[in-house]
């Protein structure tokens, strides 16, 4: 299918650009009329992805992410990419509670939440090259969309 | 953005209510600011209020995660207190309110953990 909308942002790959990438790609899937929880469904999964690049991705603190949203009919995919240091043990990071940085007091919830919150989410990653986070998620799926939540 | 950390001693209990979005950016000024002051309590005791906390990921997991093992080492308790709805969800995915006590409302966690120390 012929993608109707898309947008790229590329930033470096700091903290202080998690709360960015969240807002950018709320307010180019806002015309979507998505719901109040798919809103925030998205941004969390924004959040969990970019933080995951910029931690696991770069330890070194150096480097920069990409972030691709397309919006397809009634679904958004995304895909956030880093050119890192890549994930050696995929199986690993899947579980549940599992961290490769536990100095930083991670949960290990990240990938189970974002598995949670999209209808299709997959990792493609190599040792020394990078990491490609990509999700699909259909928007529009419950009762009440934003708009409708913020008149009543 | 970042989290405002507000915090009040209602008995041997320490209050502390965030405001904002705790995400990766804002987990370790929370965690500094939390710690600094549970580390002076004998044993710690906190009720952690997120009535005004709005986006956590599980960065935010994370810090409270952290704060409950570290409490719970010296022998204190936590109470979690007025969780939105959207941060429900978390939890219930992370398993986290099966492992902690949540309550509606910030004067009710007070109560609960003043009757446990008694």
């Amino acid at each position: 299918m012929t993608p109707t909308n898309e947008m790229q942002i590329r930033f470096t790959a700091v903290s202080g650009n998690e709360s960015f990438a969240r807002v950018a790609v709320a307010a180019f899937v806002a015309q979507m009329n998505p719901t109040m929880d798919e809103l925030t469904e998205v941004k969390t999964i924004v959040s969990e992805a970019v933080t995951n690049a910029i931690i696991h991705g770069y330890p070194d603190g150096f480097g920069e992410v990409t972030l691709q949203c397309k919006i397809v009919g009634d679904t958004m995919e995304l895909v956030v990419s880093d050119s890192g240091v890549g994930i050696a043990d995929m199986n690993a990071v899947r579980q549940p509670l599992y961290t490769s940085r536990p100095d930083l007091e991670r949960s290990g919830m990240g990938f189970t939440i974002m598995e949670s919150f999209a209808d299709e989410f997959d990792v493609v990653s190599s040792v020394g090259h990078g990491t490609h986070l990509k999700f699909r998620k259909r928007i529009g799926e419950a009762s009440m969309p934003l708009s409708a939540a913020r008149e009543s | 953005m970042s989290v405002n950390v507000r915090t009040k001693r209602v008995g041997g209990v320490l209050v502390a209510s965030l405001q904002g979005e705790l995400d990766d950016h804002s987990a370790d000024a929370v965690r500094k600011a939390l710690d600094r002051e549970l580390d002076a309590m004998s044993p710690p005791r906190l009720v952690l209020d997120l009535e005004g906390v709005t986006f956590m990921d599980s960065s935010g997991l994370g810090v409270i995660l952290g704060r409950y093992r570290k409490i719970s080492e010296r022998g204190g308790q936590m109470r979690i207190a007025s969780v939105p709805a959207q941060i429900h969800k978390l939890f219930a995915i992370s398993g986290l309110h099966k492992v902690m006590h949540v309550h509606a409302k910030q004067g009710e966690a007070v109560r609960a953990l003043k009757e446990v120390s008694q």
